[in-house]
């Protein structure tokens, strides 16, 4: 990996540093790793870990009642256990960011990532996020910045697509 | 055993200023609304399983309220993992007040898995909620309404009310205009 890959999640974490998001809810995930714990480590930052990715939709919800700005970070597959709590932020026009690590698609090994990873994208349109792919880390911190730019001025919801071959190949252990 | 609109008065009857509410869906919204609406109250239509999410949300943005989540045994059920997600975070503001019927009221009384085997107290107190309440009578709401000014502690209380389905009291269903008063009555 260059430099410039390997610096991505921390450039992530200076978008969400400089958008003032003060809660991070999470399902742990391999590519997100590093930014889970520059999220943890930050006193201005409530991590929030969770049991399954729709608590999160609703946490942002929630922190956005209350006056704060917050992030949602997620696998591919945790799209899939969203979709009805998404209804909650197109119903009431909450402002929503989440950052999702893609599987089920290049150099995956598990086949069983495909079926959700594969369909993420429509999902996301056909539920008013609108969703940015990053395959590039020279894109990552432009794109991101913009797109966060978009949730909390406007009050949208969008997703930040980190496409496998940005994250980098698993490593796949027998 | 309670019945649900003279619960959720006696139980709001002395409401303190910094205290907000988020409703689950359903019955309990029309409880909470028959009370009085409040630009304080942020009622869920839909969203079922994230009231108590929704509501770890504002507690931890406004520390200096505390936040009551008044919901339903079928919407707690249906977001049970959130128990554990707050009790791990320990919200000092916050308080899960959940009215068990046994029940869902709104599609033709199906018995819930409280009716069975499962006690959403047990459940969370086992999550790691220190600070849990088994309602069933009038003593028993009463220090649960005055708590609702002094709790210092994530705090679970089952309220049991008895199945009855008093007449809809509906609040406004604009998702936004909710949002907007909520946000404007804590100053967001």
């Amino acid at each position: 990996m260059s430099k410039a890959d390997s610096t991505w999640p921390d450039q992530l974490f200076a978008v969400l540093k400089a958008a003032d998001i003060r809660q991070v809810g999470y399902v742990p995930d391999a590519g997100h790793a590093r930014l889970i714990e520059r999220c943890a480590a930050d006193p201005a930052i409530r991590d929030v870990v969770l049991t399954t990715e729709e608590e999160g939709v609703a946490l942002a919800a929630g922190a956005w009642l209350g006056g704060q700005r917050s992030a949602l970070l997620m696998q591919s597959s945790g799209v899939g256990n969203c979709v009805n709590m998404l209804s909650l932020i197109k119903s009431c026009r909450f402002p929503l960011v989440m950052i999702v690590t893609m599987r089920g698609e290049w150099a995956e090994f598990n086949p069983w990532q495909v079926a959700m990873g594969s369909i993420v994208e429509p999902v996301l349109r056909l539920a008013d996020v609108h969703a940015y792919r990053l395959d590039r880390a020279e894109d990552v911190a432009d794109v991101a910045a913009g797109a966060v730019d978009l949730a909390f001025g406007g009050d949208h919801a969008i997703a930040l697509l980190l496409s496998q071959r940005l994250i980098g190949r698993k490593v796949w252990v027998k | 055993m309670l019945e649900r609109r003279k619960a959720i008065a006696t139980l709001l009857a002395k409401r303190p200023d910094d205290l907000v509410i988020v409703s689950g869906l359903g019955s309990i919204t029309y409880d909470v609304a028959s009370v009085g609406d409040d630009d304080r109250n942020f009622y869920l239509w839909g969203a079922m399983g994230g009231a108590a999410m929704v509501g770890l949300g504002v507690a931890l943005a406004q520390p200096a309220r505390r936040v009551a989540v008044i919901t339903g045994d079928g919407e707690t059920l249906m977001g049970l993992g959130a128990l554990a997600t707050v009790a791990v975070q320990k919200p000092a503001n916050l308080a899960i007040i959940v009215f068990d019927n046994g029940l869902y009221g709104e599609t033709g009384s199906q018995a819930s898995h409280t009716r069975g085997t499962v006690d959403l107290t047990k459940a969370a107190a086992a999550c790691g909620i220190g600070f849990t309440l088994e309602v069933d009578n009038e003593a028993g709401l009463g220090r649960l309404a005055e708590l609702l000014g002094s709790y210092t502690e994530t705090l679970f209380a089952r309220v049991a009310i008895t199945p009855t389905e008093p007449p809809r009291v509906l609040p406004t269903r604009d998702g936004v205009a909710l949002k907007l008063r909520f946000r404007r009555a804590v100053g967001a």
